[in-house]
């Protein structure tokens, strides 16, 4: 992808994306990995990690339920979805679950506005959602992760 | 995948392809596709931007500066290479509209950006996605890839003798990232923090170089002018606004959805008709006009054509297209918090008043939605929002300061109903909880 | 040459202003006197736009616009004040206020504090923030550098001068909105210069020092600007000063007075390395040896028994038994008067000093030449740059920033030749690498095209460029000496307006060499058989040709030196001297500490620092500049005094020495910094020290007078030398030099921790080089 633009450091917010899709996290080896290749300090890359809300230096888990409660959501019962994943998950917002396989997150707008409430979970949008709607989501995953 | 709404009323333009698999090239070139970049190719780039001006369109991305105008300012000769940039961003609450045009439509995108190309005498463009539509993100990608396998980018398109290369880029999640130059750093690698200017991106953008930034459906709306015609595209809308739009309707509507309406067409149409009304009997409130950083509207304000100039006029905006509808069941003390907790959670921090208004606005908004409020936050809330306006680095701190001090004017009553420890009066689970600030 | 640009005309406030096409509106109202508000902007620094205090009306624009970021055109019309202006200002401060601590009153900066300053400007006062604030616990980054979050005001100056001015990069922002922070680039710590100019840059109390944290309140100090005594390059620095019990004591440094010509900037050194004036182990008494010990006595009978000692030398024997060694970091007044000791008093040439560059032939090699040496602002100033050796990140830290900040402000194209990769080429256009001993080689082939081949290979190219550059600054370090040096200036001296600079390690190294201290030339480079001026004045001067340091050193151990007086020197240390060669010879030291020199002595007498003492010093460039008394140990005397008093006590007629009672240009207090004012202007303070007033041997400013009568190149303006005004001295005008043994040429080899003896006392400087680990020292430097 390098070539695909006239400076290295171009290329560095992609690849710490698809980096963190690898690892999960971007951890202290990541960053020096990625610094290096890309002629940067490593000071520079966590400054940048640190600005965009999708990159994390905190490992997660496996995959991570991210709700909505932006206007278009909190109307049609982002804020109630929330509080059923946080009871049903066990934990609150930025929470793991202890078997690693869920974590919680209140986004903001996703871009599914006209079909909220809306939850991403990794990459994965789920629409027009109702809380019962979120179990059958939820157990989906969990079923997903035991195969 | 989004699920697709219609409504007669609608003129599909943008939307002509939706449904019928367009992403496919090869489906892509049934439905009329390239036919517009190979007519511009044998084009004046003057004449191409004329068309553009004079077919009245308009940027979809939220300011509303005509396209043709726009592409006008780039130097002819430029010792750096110029690029045009797709902003595909899209993160204003109450839009989804870009997000279905890149799932349906990508080679409209694609097309669009290389008759700007053409205009201004670039010679790549490049695709910004934002993150979360990681699934459009490969969507892009193959269709960027289908295009240089056809020979309509890289070397020589079309057997033309022209070069064009398309790159696409996506984000990682940041709102600030969407304002134009915050973009360019972005895709430079960088923090998105935004620019001072001048200079403008048309003169010193990208790396230097002369920039066309465009929002995805103003791209997306080129290659349709560049076939039917300006007159054509200028008598969809109304006078100086161009063509079609599509509108995001969202909240409490029987029928939300993204429709492809003209512009100016009746907003109170577009909520009882085209949305389908209020549900559950309940009445209108407020309404959002073209995202979050909008000015509301109260219901009787609604009586208007959506255009740019009649929505300035009214003292609001018709920003980036999303139309979001509140009824009366609403605390507007929790819809202007709300609000104000995505600015300060999206405020990229550079400058005081949007960095410190933002935090104090929420902190404020907060204590006061959960019965600690006193009179004169009233008259802060004002003051603050009016503090920020006009005064910050970048558009951001309007937007957070518009709606606010709209709901402040225009629902003060609501907000002196919090007052004295009194519980929200609409609050049915009790007080809000707030995030801590340091997660 | 740059022609002169264009000037436009704009309205500020109804006044017409003209400046310069292209210049920021902040600055165009700053010539007019009218002050723009700020916290992010910064001369010199990249503009930001993200404080918004600076808004002004600019006419025709819908919105506010920020001055800093504004470039002037013509017919331009502005309001800087206005109701609505002010208001803007104000919205700004107490939006800034919501999340800052207001704990001024234990604040360092409190009194310093442009936040205070700007709250009281637009009236801010009232409080309607009623939320918690935002709190997060300070943080300590280094040794020097604290950080606390709540008062940091986000102006970026701090992540600007390091990145920018330095060149280090160490500090950046993490988070974004309101929780965006400064950061450092390890995390929860600095790896960098440890300058501390993120410090002394932050506008509140966000970044404090380390040194200076809770030490004192601004207003209860005295603040002297004065000259830094560390490295060659002479920053001017100012103290902040504070009655002690034993004085007054230094409790900060910094560079709050930009004037000098080292501008913003001071190092580590500069700015924390004070204290070692304040260390615990620092002499206060006179120590005699008695029965092998060196134990306290009085001052009286300290001079007694040198001047009866050195009597009793000379009467025997003459001189030429009696060697002198004197410092680098000892005044120009010092120097010049110890030489004038020497050759006067004990008659002898024997004197040297600790030579860190071919001074003399510096000298011999730019004899008679016009304005062919650079100063430190034609570093600054100078469109390209030739760096020959050394390397000045680590030795000559002004210098570098000099280079450093004339590349990225004006463009000036940089060439490095050196034997290793130095930090300075990454501002560099070209980098040629020489192997260590060819040096001289290079120098060579620049001047005349000639010799190996594979010099011409390696440098050809080089000199064509250089050659082809104008108003050139060449450069160059120790490596270069004796003929290289000559070669230079004549290489030089085919580049239209080429200038050299010769680097020289200590304080006041340059001052040491200008001011004779060597066995065969007098003050000024002047050979002893063309004494002329100096017989005149001194009377006499002996001819015979006196020993060097390491001939001293020898007679020493062969029993033939009775006699050895040293000034703010560590010889004993640095050379490895045996000390029981030592033991036939009477040693007199002149020191601060018990250095390695001072414990095999005979009497040592407890020295002033430069700090605690007015004179002057020359810097490497030669510019020479004022020291004003900043501190005081009451129970040290300045070297100056000390050698006066050894030549009372021998009984020689100090009228000859030095000028006082009659006739006189010093100044008679003005130079006395913290203790100048209404008690000098009476006389109290003199009389108090037991001084005649207006009438006082121990003012070197009377010595001054005879250094600029009779040192060519040294006749500088007095006026400006007071006001703390750095000027360029003559080289060019002194001379011819000899030839000089370049085996006696050792560099300091100080690194940007390190600072000799002084650096070996100081606690700030040895916490950070604990921190770092690094290689220990190798050479007890002087
Ligand atoms: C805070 C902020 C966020 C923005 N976000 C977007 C966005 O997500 N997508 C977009 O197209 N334009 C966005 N804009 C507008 C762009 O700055 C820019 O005006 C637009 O991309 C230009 O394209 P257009 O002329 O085609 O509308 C945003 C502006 C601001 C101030
Ligand atoms: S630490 Fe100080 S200088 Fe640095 S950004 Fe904060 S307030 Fe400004
Ligand atoms: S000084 Fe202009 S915005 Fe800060």
């Amino acid at each position: 992808m390098l070539g695909h633009y006239p400076t290295k450091r171009s290329v560095l917010v992609p690849t710490l994306l698809y980096a963190q899709d690898e690892v999960g996290y971007l951890s202290d080896e990541v960053i020096t990995e990625i610094a290096g290749r890309l002629d940067l300090t490593q000071l520079d890359v966590r400054n940048v990690i640190s600005y965009y809300s999708m990159l994390t230096t905190k490992p997660r888990g496996k995959f991570n339920v991210q709700v909505c409660t932006n206007i278009a959501c909190l109307l049609r019962g982002g804020e109630e979805l929330l509080e059923h994943c946080a009871k049903k998950l066990g934990i609150g917002h930025k929470g793991t679950t202890p078997d690693g396989l869920f974590s919680l997150e209140e986004v903001e707008c996703i871009g599914a506005c006209s079909w909220a409430p809306a939850v991403q979970v990794n990459y994965a949008f789920h629409e027009n959602l109702t809380p019962e709607k979120m179990d059958g989501v939820l157990d989906e995953y969990r079923k997903r992760a035991t195969q | 995948m989004a699920e697709l709404v219609s409504h007669p009323d609608e003129v599909r333009v943008v939307a002509k392809r939706f449904g019928l698999g367009a992403t496919n090239i090869d489906r892509y070139l049934e439905l009329d596709g390239y036919k517009a970049a190979r007519k511009a190719l044998g084009m004046q780039p003057e004449a191409i931007i004329n068309e553009v001006r004079n077919s009245g369109l308009r940027g979809r991305g939220g300011a509303g500066f005509n396209t043709g105008l726009k592409w006008s300012f780039v130097p002819k000769v430029s010792a750096k290479p110029k690029y045009i940039l797709c902003n595909g961003d899209e993160s204003e609450p109450g839009t989804c509209k870009d997000r279905l045009i890149f799932e349906h439509d990508p080679h409209a995108v694609i097309e669009g950006a290389m008759i700007a190309g053409f205009a201004v005498g670039a010679r790549s463009a490049y695709i910004y996605i934002r993150g979360e539509y990681r699934y459009l993100l490969e969507i892009m990608q193959k269709a960027i890839a289908d295009a240089y396998a056809k020979g309509f980018a890289g070397k020589n398109i079309f057997g033309s003798g022209h070069d064009f290369d398309l790159y696409w880029h996506g984000g990682a999640g940041a709102y600030e990232v969407g304002e134009e130059s915050a973009l360019m750093e972005s895709l430079e690698g960088k923090r998105g923090v935004p620019r001072i200017r001048p200079p403008f991106p048309a003169v010193v953008g990208l790396w230097g170089g002369p920039t066309v930034i465009n929002n995805a459906e103003t791209l997306a709306s080129v290659p349709h002018i560049m076939l039917g015609g300006a007159e054509w595209f200028a008598s969809l809308g109304t006078p100086k606004n161009g063509g079609t739009r599509l509108f995001c309707l969202s909240g409490h509507l029987n029928k939300p959805g993204v429709y492809e309406l003209p512009m100016g067409y009746n907003l109170k149409k577009m909520i009882y008709d085209v949305g389908g009304g209020i549900p559950n009997g309940r009445k209108l409130k407020a309404v959002v006009p073209g995202g979050s950083s909008c000015p509301l509207l109260t219901a009787d304000e609604i009586d208007l054509a959506m255009d740019f100039d009649t929505l300035m006029k009214a003292g609001s905006m018709l920003g980036s297209g999303g139309l979001v509808v509140v009824d009366d069941s609403t605390c507007m003390v929790k819809f202007a918090l709300r609000i104000m907790k995505f600015y300060r959670h999206e405020s990229c921090g550079w400058c005081i008043p949007c960095r410190e208004g933002t935090d104090w606005l929420e902190k404020t908004l907060a204590r006061f939605h959960s019965g600690g409020g006193i009179k004169k936050d009233i008259d802060n809330i004002q003051y603050l929002s009016e503090n920020m306006l006009g005064r910050t680095f970048c558009p951001l701190g309007d937007a957070a300061a518009l709606p606010t001090i709209s709901i402040v004017k225009k629902f003060r009553k609501e907000f002196e109903d919090h007052l004295e420890g009194r519980p929200c009066p609409f609050e049915k689970s009790g007080a809000v909880e707030r995030l801590p600030v340091f997660a | 040459m740059l022609s002169a640009p264009k000037l436009v005309n704009i309205t500020v406030d109804g006044k017409s202003v003209s400046a310069p096409a292209g210049s920021l509106l902040i600055e165009a109202c700053k010539t007019v006197g009218i002050e723009v508000p700020s916290f992010c902007y910064y001369p010199n620094l990249s503009l930001q736009g993200a404080c918004r205090m600076c808004l002004v009306r600019v006419e025709k624009m819908p919105k506010l616009q920020t001055a800093c970021t504004t470039g002037i055109t013509d017919g331009m019309v502005v309001t800087t004040d206005s109701d609505e202006i002010r208001q803007a200002r104000k919205g700004m401060v107490e939006l800034l206020l919501g999340n800052h601590p207001l704990d001024c009153p234990v604040c360092d900066a409190g009194g310093e504090c442009e936040l205070q300053d700007m709250t009281f400007s637009y009236g801010a006062a009232e409080s309607k923030y009623i939320d918690l604030k935002t709190h997060r616990d300070e943080q300590q980054w280094s040794p020097v550098v604290y950080f606390d979050r709540p008062r940091c005001i986000l102006c970026y100056r701090c992540v600007r001068i390091c990145g920018e001015g330095m060149d280090v990069w160490a500090l950046g922002v993490d988070n974004r909105g309101v929780v965006s922070t400064i950061v450092p680039n390890e995390k929860d710590h600095l790896n960098c210069e440890e300058c501390g100019m993120c410090v002394d840059i932050c506008p509140v109390g966000a970044l404090t020092s380390g040194a200076y944290r809770y030490k004192t309140r601004p207003w209860e100090m005295n603040h002297v600007g004065t000259t830094c005594t560390h490295c060659g390059d002479g920053c001017k620095t100012t103290l902040g000063v504070r009655r002690s019990d034993t004085g007054m004591e230094i409790v900060r440094g910094d560079n709050r007075d930009k004037s000098g010509i080292n501008g913003d900037f001071l190092c580590i050194k500069g700015r924390y390395g004070f204290d070692f004036a304040n260390h615990e182990d620092r002499l206060t008494q006179p120590l005699i040896r008695k029965g092998g010990r060196l134990v306290p006595s009085t001052w009286e009978e300290a001079f007694e028994l040198i001047g009866k000692r050195f009597r009793s030398f000379i009467d025997r024997d003459g001189g030429k038994v009696i060697g002198i060694i004197g410092s680098t970091r000892t005044t120009n007044e010092e120097n010049y008067l110890l030489q004038k000791f020497a050759r006067v008093v004990l008659e002898t040439n024997n004197i040297d000093h600790h030579r860190t560059a071919d001074l003399p032939a510096f000298a011999a090699a730019v004899h008679g030449k016009a304005d062919f040496t650079a100063s430190m602002r034609n570093v600054y100033d100078a469109p390209a740059i030739l760096l020959i050796g050394n390397n000045p990140t680590d030795e000559h830290p002004l210098l570098a920033w000099q280079i450093r900040n004339n590349v990225r402000l004006h463009n000036a194209r940089l060439y490095v030749v050196n034997s290793e990769s130095i930090k300075l080429q990454r501002q560099a256009v070209s980098f040629t690498q020489v192997p260590a001993n060819a040096y001289s080689d290079v120098a060579g082939f620049l001047a005349d095209g000639r010799g190996r081949p594979s010099l011409q290979q390696d440098f050809g190219a080089l000199r064509e460029k250089l050659r082809a550059e104008q108003n050139l600054v060449i450069i160059f370090g120790s490596e270069v000496v004796g003929d290289g040096i000559v070669a230079l200036a004549q290489f030089a001296s085919g580049i239209s307006g080429a200038k050299l600079v010769c680097l020289a390690d200590y304080a006041n190294s340059r001052g040491a060499a200008d001011m004779g201290l060597y066995p065969d030339l007098l003050p000024g480079y002047q050979p002893l058989a063309s004494a002329g001026k100096f017989k005149e004045e001194f009377g006499n001067v002996p001819q015979a040709r006196g020993m060097n340091m390491r001939q001293m050193f020898a007679a020493a151990a062969a029993g033939e030196l009775r006699a050895l007086y040293i000034v703010g020197s560590n010889p004993v240390g640095r050379l490895n001297v045996d000390p029981s060669s030592l033991k036939r010879t009477f040693v007199v030291v002149q020191d601060m500490f018990l250095t390695e020199t001072a414990s095999v002595a005979d009497v040592v007498l407890p020295a002033a620092s430069a700090y605690e003492k007015s004179g002057t010093f020359t810097n490497t460039c030669g510019d020479i500049q004022i020291l004003k008394k900043a501190g005081e140990v009451t129970t040290a005397k300045p070297d100056f005094e000390m050698i006066v008093r050894i030549a009372d006590a021998m009984g020689f007629d100090v009228h000859k020495l030095v000028p006082f009672g009659h006739g006189v240009r010093a100044d008679m207090g003005q130079s006395r910094g913290a203790q100048s004012g209404e008690a000098d202007q009476h006389g109290v303070w003199l009389e108090a020290h037991g001084l005649e007033p207006k009438m006082n041997p121990f003012d070197p400013m009377a010595t001054l007078d005879e250094i600029q009568r009779l040192v060519p190149g040294y006749d500088v303006s007095r006026i400006d030398l007071l006001a703390g005004n750095d000027q360029h001295t003559s080289i060019e005008a002194m001379g011819p030099g000899i030839k000089q043994d370049s085996a006696e040429i050792a560099p300091a080899g100080n690194n940007l921790f390190t600072s000799g003896t002084l650096g070996r006392y100081s606690n700030a400087l040895n916490s950070v080089m604990e921190n770092k680990n690094p290689e220990p020292a190798e050479v007890p430097a002087d």
